[in-house]
């Protein structure tokens, strides 16, 4: 054991060295050529920072595609999501009274049409995306309100949606704010 | 769905042919072979110059694990003391507090061992200098120690002494040099380039298009998670882990995270092969582990994209299947195929929140920590197998009439002692956890602390007793996921879970090593046409039967009265 | 059952059924004693479980609480358990009784036997004999044994020959000869003299002859459990302390599920869980085992020996007597050039006249009667063969009666291997035609034994000797290669015939002009390799090998010295009894094998038999674990627990007899044991719990 002593602490100061200061930092010296320079990627608007690209916003008025419920109210200080069960009989009043508010927003809308990650949280609390079903059943709600025709927002969302990463892998999604900030820019 | 289904194709298939010649490379760095990476000797030099290391010292077994425990007592101390202070140490542009007493003993100890169960959330409870220079750095010593665990093992399976390095401080300054800090340097660039956070940073103000004002946390988060994936700790920079946008943004990273979750574990069953030169052992292995780490993802995959049958009932529609907890960009197939190479590696990184999904999932999942070895942990996944591999040439050593032999050496009592010892130690901890906590939330629901056992639970009835099952398998399996919605940063927690994963995580790193190094000491005999081939898959599917029955036969009623009970409860 | 064992049939008479079957139902009861009980952990905590059950059943019976289940249904369960350690103890006495049966029959005939002991100083008058019972005898005692008198004791002839009866042990009826020196001095206790007189010095205590040793090892006392054993019994104790963990951390499970359990249920519970099949059936297994090797007429000294048996990687055979029947057989005569055949004839008849051993008697056989009727060798002076001429022969007087006409002078015949012969031909200055040289390779290629005779050194031709391999011999050497083990055949014949009968008998290997430390040497290097090396022999010579071999079979009719470095005595003095010790140390080990997975694998039903019966009143969703839909939890668990205690008596007939070994290689031997015993255990519970709770269901 004894013998040991010394090499172990010796050793691990140096590895300190090496992984704790050179590493990380070396990294962040070539992340500044990234986008985002290593700070990650926001998104601006006339010089005006409006949000990070990938961290999703709290969209609730029904001018706007709202976003996905969020276990943290999408506050990015922090992150966390419902930690609800699938048995757990509280969660589903909750999700049934998010399908009556969905309802009560959007007139006309038939409960199965629902798709069910409008009304579940996600796991971060800070999904950026919808599904494009989920944006697309919103936009009658949003015609309505902006007065604008549904194909326009039809049209709108067609072009916000980003299909499966290289035409082929994973879901196809829709950046939330990226699709707000481009309903904002119709006016 | 298709697209979805491509998406974990595309994951596994990747991890397999890049593990492949990964496991030749490690098993050149081990056995001393000249390698691509021997540029890195100079480095290696200096380190063992520093350390006062004599690098052709050779080793035995006991030397080896003095080395092991050593390093990871220094660490100890060292985490335990730098977590208490954090607070008033420089590098915390966000103001975060000391981590409790109780808190940083978890921490540290969860570190060490290369489990990652964290009783914190990241944003908040630690700083930017804890976050690098204790966690980031245990991330890669952990892993790099498991690793050198293994190739001590290599080294005692070999059939004749060869000249190979047989000295620890070896097997982990290399495994650093020439396979982690590598691999971590490519990923965390990888992950930069797509938008994680790398630099030191504080939080960001940003206010939103609805005009809510908001801080958004930052930080050298890329190279964390590099290692956090590669070296199987699963310890994220940010509380949800992989699940948050930063952590991992897109597709693309998904892939890369997840691919790097299964690497070095599947790698280092190949690395088995040509160190030994054993290829068949090697692919008879891994096509065991493939086989099991498929059964138990068939069931879970079904049950997310079929979506959760309580959700279904309210009459709502599920096209992308059950969405609790699950982030758009992923999907459920993704979040699924995620949820079990993590607990399959002893990861315990998600990108979806487990706790919420569906009870065969939750199922699948315990059960494949239950059995921590389907590829399992870098390094300790394949020791864990080595101790049903024993168990299994023991039985089917017998059954064919011949005392049991395994690479050319008699498996004899004192193997099985501590074999049998070792394969007890799982479910001793497991269940002797849960049901201490399960009898303390009965009896002693006001039990005076901080959080009361009445306020554990963020989930009655049967998926209660799951989030209790879960948290101490995924202590003793020193996996670090968690069914998050257990209050778990408080006395009780801390210190049993804290105390699993010690016990959890040097014993089944002691017991094999002592088995590879007594049998080491034995004569070998050669084999004949008596022998019993380990490399076919007649054993194979009698080791596969082996690890199946013991975990079955262990956690049974714990499953049936957790997940399967709420599995067949639900509309 | 192999073929070689069929003829244990002739062997010593089994002991009557009933007697036995008592005996041991009476033990069963006697092991209960847990002081006995605990060398088995498996048995030893179901006992526990039982102790346990008892105590709620008198309580329940007393208090009237209802909360456990009705008084009846925990009776029920409670014997039932202490049914399962019967059953177990049962297993483990009848294997105890029928070996102890089995050696005590064969005592028995050495048991009172009157014994004429002589003074200490070895000199003897008949008026110094003292007449007393074998029972009475001590070690280096001297005893006296005459013409119809039963050996009292095992011990070694120090003086005189004797045609002995050993019938009465080994059932072989024609008598041998058992003489002092040399390594045929040893007799057995319970044989009979048939001829002649001998005086015998006692080599064993009273009560430490094998047989003695045998029995002990056999009977619970002193029986050393072997390592394989214990290693198994560390996995089982493995297994049942996770089933420990297993139910008591159900417990608190429970009662936070809000469905308590009731003791019985939990204690059921456990009791199947825990591998009480294998463990029951343990001791009983490895008794067997050296029971089976006390039929082959085998006596083990440790459990270990017949363990090693299965391991063994090469056997070690002498060619004679085990390859080859007995001895070699003169079959045809090659007169040199010039030579008459009727002259080569005549001297190879003339050599072998006086000649006594089974060689030279076959050269007289085969010369024919009319050929030797005239000859005679009165006043002839016999040479033996000696290791230094390596020949033998006969020297005939200048005018002695046999002088055939025509050959004036006296004789000297002789006849030996070729190269002793040359050097004799070589140092009289005689040429040896290379005709005959080449004659003598050849018949040493075809596997035969070339024996070169001369007159006067002037080489007369060769007489050919060959081998006769036993019978079916080839067959077993196949056997034993798929098995994985190497035969190896030592014989003192030259290279070219021994490859001959090396290739025809099918041997892989053979030492041939094999010296007795060759035989020494080559097990060293074999072990050095990490094998284990088995051998059978019976001279002194042979002693250091036989302690050198893992598996050293000593032949009963062998000297002191060579059965006591072995670590079996075969009584039959059979060669290949080698090949059957094998297939039973293989036996021994696969039935502990597949009864272990079998038990382990007969879990899985009673889980699905139990578990959902455990919770299904406070969780109704558990019904659809019910699989085998069991009539109500109370007969599920009952029916779980019976099945758990029955499967012991059931499977005791195959624990005895072993489970069959067949040399089809190690992973097709797996797959099969494997799909029988495995997937066997993994469905016969299901079937057996189903059809005991339809009968069950009946009654409550």
């Amino acid at each position: 054991m004894k013998t040991h002593i010394g090499p172990a602490l010796r050793l691990t100061l140096a590895l300190l060295l090496l992984l704790s200061a050179v590493y990380p930092l070396l990294v962040g010296g070539i992340a500044r050529l990234a986008p985002g320079g290593g700070n990650g990627r926001t998104v601006s608007i006339l010089g005006k920072t409006v949000g990070y690209a990938d961290v999703g916003q709290s969209f609730t008025q029904d001018r706007y595609f709202n976003s996905r419920p969020s276990a943290v109210g999408y506050n990015p200080a922090g992150s966390g999501g419902s930690n609800k069960g699938p048995s757990n009989p509280d969660y589903r009043k909750e999700v049934q009274a998010r399908i009556d508010t969905f309802l009560n927003h959007n007139p006309g809308v038939h409960q199965a049409e629902i798709p069910a990650e409008l009304v579940t949280a996600s796991g971060s609390g800070l999904d950026p995306d919808l599904s494009p079903a989920a944006a697309r059943i919103q936009i009658s709600r949003i015609a309505r309100v902006r007065n604008l025709p549904p194909d326009l927002l039809n049209r709108l969302v067609d072009e916000c949606t980003e299909g499966p990463w290289l035409g082929l892998f994973g879901p196809e999604k829709v950046n939330v704010l990226r699709l707000n900030l481009a309903l904002d820019q119709l006016k | 769905m298709t697209n979805e289904l491509l998406g974990i194709a595309l994951i596994y298939g990747l991890a397999v042919l890049s593990a492949y010649p990964l496991g030749k490379l490690i098993a050149a760095v081990y056995a001393g072979r000249p390698n691509v990476m021997d540029w890195m000797a100079p480095l290696e030099r200096l380190l063992y110059r520093i350390g006062g290391i004599d690098p052709h010292r050779r080793m035995n077994w006991k030397e080896h694990l003095t080395a092991l425990l050593t390093l990871s007592g220094v660490w100890f101390v060292y985490g335990f003391i730098l977590l208490q202070t954090q607070g008033s140490l420089p590098l915390n542009p966000d103001g975060n507090p000391s981590q409790t007493p109780d808190l940083a003993f978890n921490t540290v100890i969860s570190f060490i061992v290369n489990c990652d169960l964290q009783h914190y959330s990241g944003e908040s409870g630690l700083t930017y200098l804890t976050q690098t220079a204790v966690v980031m750095f245990f991330q890669f010593v952990s892993a790099a120690a498991g690793m050198a665990a293994l190739a001590v093992l290599f080294n005692a399976l070999q059939t004749q002494a060869t000249d190979r390095p047989n000295n620890f401080y070896v097997y982990f300054v290399r495994s650093i040099t020439r396979i982690l800090l590598p691999l971590s340097l490519v990923l965390a660039l990888i992950l930069a380039f797509n938008g994680v956070p790398a630099s030191f940073e504080g939080k960001d103000t940003v206010v939103t298009l609805e005009g809510d004002t908001v801080q958004v946390s930052r930080g050298p988060a890329a190279g964390m998670i590099a290692i956090k994936q590669l070296g199987t700790n699963g310890g994220g920079w940010f509380g949800v882990n992989s699940a948050h946008p930063l952590e991992n943004p897109n597709f693309a990273t998904n892939v890369a995270e997840n691919v790097s979750i299964l690497l070095i574990p599947m790698a280092l069953v190949f690395a088995l092969g040509f160190y030994l030169n054993r290829k068949k052992l090697a692919l008879s292995i891994f096509l065991v582990m493939t086989v099991g780490f498929f059964a138990v993802l068939t069931p879970s995959l079904t049950a997310e994209l079929k979506g959760n049958p309580a959700i279904a009932s309210l009459g709502i529609g599920q096209p992308l299947g059950s969405m609790e907890g699950k982030e758009i960009r992923f999907g459920a197939a993704a979040s699924a195929f995620w949820g079990i190479s993590t607990t399959a590696t002893s990861n315990g990184s998600v990108n979806a929140m487990h706790d919420s999904m569906t009870p065969l999932s939750g199922a699948m999942q315990l059960l494949d920590m239950m059995i921590n070895a389907f590829y399992g942990g870098v390094g300790v996944g394949l020791l864990n197998y080595f101790i049903y591999l024993i168990i299994a040439v023991f039985i089917s050593g017998l059954m064919v009439g011949r005392t049991p032999e395994f690479l050319g050496r008699k498996i004899e009592a004192r193997e099985m002692k501590i074999a049998s010892l070792v394969a007890l130690l799982h479910p001793l901890l497991i269940l002797a956890g849960t049901a201490l906590a399960s009898h303390l939330r009965v009896n002693a629901p006001q039990a005076d602390w901080t959080v009361r056992p009445a306020g554990w639970l963020s989930n009655p009835g049967f998926h209660g007793f799951s989030q209790m099952l879960y948290e101490f398998t995924s202590s003793a399996a020193n996996n670090g996921s968690g069914f998050e919605g257990l209050s778990d940063s408080n006395f009780f927690w801390n210190y049993t879970t804290g105390l699993v994963l010690i016990l959890s995580r040097y014993l089944p790193i002691v017991g094999p090593i002592a088995i590879a190094g007594l049998l080491a000491g034995k004569k070998y005999v050669p084999e004949s046409a008596g022998t019993l081939p380990t490399d076919n898959a007649t054993f194979g599917l009698m080791t596969f039967a082996v690890i199946f029955i013991l975990a079955a036969l262990s956690f049974f009623p714990a499953l049936a009265l957790g997940p399967l009970a709420e599995y067949f409860s639900l509309p | 059952m192999t073929p070689s064992t069929s003829s244990s049939a002739k062997r010593v008479a089994r002991p009557h059924r009933s007697s036995l079957f008592k005996a041991a139902l009476r033990e069963s009861f006697l092991k209960l004693n847990p002081a006995l009980l605990i060398r088995n952990p498996v048995m030893f905590t179901v006992e526990i479980g039982t102790a346990v059950m008892l105590l709620v059943t008198v309580y329940i019976a007393l208090s009237g609480e209802t909360d456990q289940g009705t008084p009846g249904y925990n009776f029920a369960v409670t014997a039932v358990l202490l049914l399962t350690i019967l059953f177990a103890n049962f297993a483990e006495a009848i294997a105890e009784a029928r070996g102890r049966a089995q050696a005590e029959s064969l005592r028995k005939t050495r048991q009172e036997t009157p014994a004429k002991v002589l003074p200490a100083d070895g000199g003897f008058s008949p008026d110094q004999v003292r007449v007393t019972s074998s029972a009475q005898l001590r070690k280096d005692d001297l005893f006296l044994c005459e013409t119809g008198d039963i050996i009292p004791s095992d011990g070694e002839i120090i003086e005189g020959l004797a045609t002995i009866d050993e019938s009465a042990i080994t059932g072989e009826s024609a008598p041998v000869i058992r003489e002092a020196g040399g390594d045929r001095s040893s007799v057995t206790g319970g044989t009979k003299v048939l001829s002649d007189r001998i005086i015998v010095r006692v080599t064993t205590r009273p009560g430490e002859s094998f047989l003695d040793k045998m029995i002990a090892l056999v009977e619970g006392a002193s029986r050393q459990k072997t390592p394989n054993e214990v290693a198994l019994t560390i996995l089982l104790a493995g297994f049942t302390l996770v089933f420990i963990i297993v139910c008591i951390t159900l417990q608190p499970f429970a009662v936070y599920a809000g469905t308590p359990i009731t003791v019985a249920a939990l204690i059921a519970l456990f009791v199947c869980l825990i591998p009480t099949t294998i463990g029951g059936l343990l001791s009983a297994i490895g008794i067997a085992g050296m029971d089976r090797a006390l039929r082959a007429n085998v006596i083990a000294k440790s459990g270990r020996a017949v363990e090693t048996a299965g391991d063994v990687d090469t056997l070690l055979l002498d060619k004679t007597g085990t390859i080859t029947i007995g001895n070699r057989k003169a079959t045809r005569f090659y007169p040199a050039p010039g030579i008459a055949p009727v002259d080569l004839i005549r001297s190879a008849a003339l050599s072998s006249l006086a000649d006594e051993t089974p060689e030279g008697k076959s050269i007289v056989e085969l010369a024919g009667p009319e050929m030797t009727r005239e000859l005679s060798t009165a006043g002839a002076t016999l040479i033996r063969f000696t290791a230094e001429t390596r020949s033998s022969g006969i020297d005939l007087p200048l005018n002695g009666s046999a002088r055939p006409a025509g050959r004036p002078n006296g004789l000297r015949i002789r006849k030996g291997a070729v190269d002793a012969i040359r050097t004799l031909v070589r140092r009289a200055n005689q040429t040896f035609p290379e005709e005959t040289d080449a004659q003598a390779k050849a018949i040493a290629a075809n596997g035969g034994t070339p024996l070169i005779v001369t007159e006067n050194e002037q080489v007369m031709g060769v007489v050919e000797l060959q081998d006769i391999i036993k019978p079916g011999i080839a067959e077993r050497f196949e056997r034993l290669r798929k098995m994985g083990v190497k035969t190896v055949m030592v014989t003192g014949d030259n290279p070219l015939t021994a490859r001959f009968i090396a290739a025809k008998a099918g041997v892989d290997e053979f030492i041939a002009e094999a010296k007795p430390e060759d035989k020494m040497n080559y097990i060293r290097r074999e072990q050095a390799g990490g094998k284990l090396v088995a051998m059978m022999g019976d001279g002194t010579n042979d002693a250091p090998a036989l302690a050198q071999a893992d598996v050293g079979v000593a032949m009963n009719s062998g000297t002191q010295a060579a059965r006591e470095a072995g670590n079996m005595v075969d009584l039959d003095n059979d060669p290949t009894k080698l090949i059957e010790v094998v297939e039973i140390g293989k036996q021994l080990l696969i039935t502990r094998g597949t009864l272990t997975t079998f038990s382990i694998a007969n879990d899985v039903a009673k889980y699905f038999a139990i578990v959902p019966a455990l919770f299904v009143a406070s969780i109704p969703a558990l019904q659809q674990l019910n699989l085998m839909r069991l009539h109500s939890p109370e007969s599920a668990i009952l029916s779980a627990v019976i099945f758990n205690a029955l499967i012991i008596p059931m499977l005791i007939p195959l624990a005895l007899r072993g489970v069959g070994y067949q040399p089809i290689g190690a992973s097709a031997l797996l797959r099969r044991n494997l799909f029988i015993y495995g997937l066997g255990g993994l469905a016969a519970p299901f079937v057996g719990i189903k059809l005991i709770d339809l009968i069950v269901g009946l009654l409550i």
